[in-house]
């Protein structure tokens, strides 16, 4: 890859511990993200991207813990800084959006306040020339007659126009890069489209680079340029979204892709991935996915596969693209197949 | 807002005329010739019965009942039979020394109690959040008379540091503020703390520290108005306890104060004062819930009054 590259995360471990458990959320997540792109972020629910986003703003609550790993963003690694750097760049040059639209604004402020806050602590800006920039950001994200809304509160909106309202705070002193944890999964049909629309949009007009995560492969599909596939706190493979949906090479990325409604194919034909993600407090010792995995074999219950450059840019974990695959040759051969 | 607070004024008259039959009822269905006792020891009956003439005491209940109450409406609480002064003179002063009792002990509590209860949920499990909880639950289980004989055995007798009794000075406020804040305090505190904790896990706590907030500005802007909305209810509600807490406490500390006023006007059938005092206490915190119905509304933007 020659582009420059904004984030780069090298073997992330975000852990919770108490007494008597440790769930390892996060267990050794790498990826990188080119400066003005999008990547996808993709796993079942519960395979770590949360934590992972929220590790890379350092908002990880106790008793969770980034104990390892680097978070390189524009060159400086983000897990040394200290916390007055840290709060420099949330909401400042990092931000971010959550999946609760409707839980995610305080309620006892009015909207004007909550997006002034930002502006003043990173811009400096006053009453009067926030309200202005307010007022701005509220017409960007497309609130309807803006001057009035920052006078409500939270509970005066619905869903999708809260959703729009965080999205101005979070673009409010021009972030560069974007981070989006589901923001339409709570959200209608029709509204996740315009958001997910808003969204592409105004990563063109503003050149931010985006992290999108979600569980539907229709939203990577729409809005990524590059995809993770999560599973278990780990990347199962990362490729560029051409790759992926073409020749996906993680089993788990083909039963993502098979779950997933198409026109072309029939709804009865539709494979949902039997089974269920593991728990994080005893995770298999050898391939998280081995469980589900039709092809698995002794080595990959016994053994931990690597997550390893298969092709240029495309990083595969799993023991059929390696030298020590003993199961099926067919299916090393022309790999998992996906149905249609 | 407006509409609001007219609606509740109007509220107030079914409430304050329950009070008013309800003392009105105690007083007469006690047993004990209010005459008989302020003729004196050796008076004759008829000396007693032209008393009750006087005094209209032979009039139907009903009757007595309707004057009462003209004159309360008309705040014309007329005179004392004890003492033969005005009742508003005599409740006077003496209820301004109660409500500042219970004005100091409220600022007392909620000042103590707002700064351990943020202290112990901001340091949660640590030593000193769980000496403070242990402080507080201490607080709470005590009595407050005995909590005000402590401190007057230790400070006033023992160390000589503070006066005994008597209210009026700084000196003599300091220990009855104490005796009867102190339960408050611990009210507030766990109220405080475990609404904060509460409050600290939501959503809207994440947001504010991705905007790159300081986390004292997370803590005091974004949590606490909103752990505030429970307290004050509970403060509101505590109220109550308070009025009753203070009657003791002007006990303990001889603080010529309206409990101490009302019990001894019981004994004497004293029934102008005695209902008066009532009356005055009850309206008293009937506005006071008013205050906190409109504190309320003011944190929680979500209640919309009218
Ligand atoms: N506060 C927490 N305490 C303990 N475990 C947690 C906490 N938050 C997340 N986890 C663990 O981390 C795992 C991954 O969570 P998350 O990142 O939210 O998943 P996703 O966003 O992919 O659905 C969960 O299975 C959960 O067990
Ligand atoms: S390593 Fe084995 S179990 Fe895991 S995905 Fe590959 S083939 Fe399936
Ligand atoms: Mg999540």
């Amino acid at each position: 890859m020659s582009e420059e590259i904004i984030l780069d995360i090298k073997n992330l471990q975000t852990v919770f511990r108490d007494e008597d458990s440790e769930v390892r959320a996060v267990d050794g997540v790498s990826f990188s993200l080119p400066k003005g792109k999008t990547l996808g972020v993709v796993g079942e629910s519960g395979s770590g991207k949360s934590v992972t986003a929220l590790s890379i703003l350092r908002l990880i609550d106790h008793p969770g813990k980034v104990e390892g790993g680097e978070i390189n963003f524009k060159g400086k690694d983000l897990t040394k800084i200290s916390d007055k750097e840290m709060r420099s760049i949330r909401g400042n040059q990092i931000s971010m959006i959550f999946q609760e639209p409707m839980t995610s604004l305080n309620p006892v402020y009015t909207i004007g306040q909550q997006i002034r806050e930002t502006l003043k602590v990173h811009q400096g800006l006053g009453k009067q020339s926030g309200n202005e920039k307010s007022v701005e950001l509220l017409k960007l994200v497309g609130i309807p007659s803006p001057e009035d809304r920052i006078k409500q509160y939270p509970h005066e909106l619905s869903g999708g126009m809260r959703q729009r309202v965080m999205i101005a705070i979070a673009l409010a002193c021009n972030p560069e890069l974007l981070i989006a944890d589901e923001p339409t999964t709570a959200l209608d049909v029709t509204i996740q489209a315009q958001i997910l629309e808003l969204i592409n949009r105004l990563q063109d007009e503003m050149g931010m680079s985006v992290i999108m995560i979600t569980h539907d492969m229709g939203v990577v599909a729409e809005t990524c340029d590059y995809v993770a596939v999560m599973y278990g706190g780990k990347v199962v493979e990362y490729a560029d979204v051409k790759t992926l949906f073409k020749d996906p090479k993680h089993p788990y990325t083909v039963g993502l892709l098979n779950s997933i409604p198409r026109h072309d194919i029939d709804v009865d034909e539709l494979e949902p991935i039997r089974g269920s993600v593991p728990s994080p407090k005893d995770m298999p010792k050898g391939c998280r996915f081995a469980s589900r995995c039709p092809f698995a074999t002794d080595l990959c219950v016994e053994e931990l596969p690597s997550l390893d450059e298969i092709e240029d840019g495309n990083e595969v974990r799993c023991w059929i693209y390696s030298d020590r695959w003993d199961g099926d040759p067919e299916v090393k051969e022309h790999g998992p197949k996906r149905t249609s | 807002m407006f509409k609001f607070v007219v609606r509740r004024l109007f509220q107030l008259i079914p409430v304050l005329l329950g009070v008013s039959i309800l003392v009105f009822a105690m007083m007469h269905l006690t047993p004990g010739n209010p005459a008989k006792i302020l003729a004196g020891q050796g008076a004759s009956a008829e000396a007693v019965a032209n008393m009750e003439e006087e005094m209209g005491l032979n009039d139907p209940i009903i009757v007595q009942y309707g004057n009462f109450l003209y004159d309360a409406v008309t705040l014309n609480f007329g005179t004392s039979w004890k003492s033969g002064l005005e009742v508003s003179k005599e409740i006077g002063p003496k209820f301004v020394v109660t409500v500042e009792l219970a004005l100091y002990s409220t600022m007392l509590s909620l000042f103590i109690g707002l700064i351990a209860g943020i202290v112990s949920a901001v340091r949660k499990y640590t030593l000193l959040d769980v000496s403070i909880m242990i402080i507080a639950l201490f607080g709470l289980s005590m009595p407050n008379f005995w909590l005000g004989i402590m401190l007057m055995q230790w400070f006033s007798i023992q160390l000589g540091w503070l006066p005994a009794t008597g209210w009026g000075t700084p000196e003599q406020i300091i220990l009855p503020v104490i005796t009867l804040g102190t339960a408050g305090a611990a009210v507030v505190a766990r109220m405080t703390r475990s609404s904060m904790l509460d409050v600290i896990s939501q959503d809207y706590i994440r947001t504010a520290r991705a905007k790159g907030l300081k986390e004292g500005i997370v803590i005091y802007r974004h949590a606490l108005k909103n752990a505030l909305i429970p307290v004050v209810t509970v403060v509101g509600l505590q109220f109550g306890l308070l009025l009753s807490g203070a009657v003791l406490t002007e006990t303990v500390f001889a603080i010529n104060g309206i409990g101490g006023l009302i019990v001894d006007r019981i004994n004497a059938r004293d029934f102008p004062v005695v209902q008066a005092s009532v009356l005055v206490m009850a309206v008293v915190f009937v506005f006071v819930n008013l205050l906190v119905d409109l504190t309320y509304k003011f944190l929680n933007k979500r209640i919309d009054l009218d």
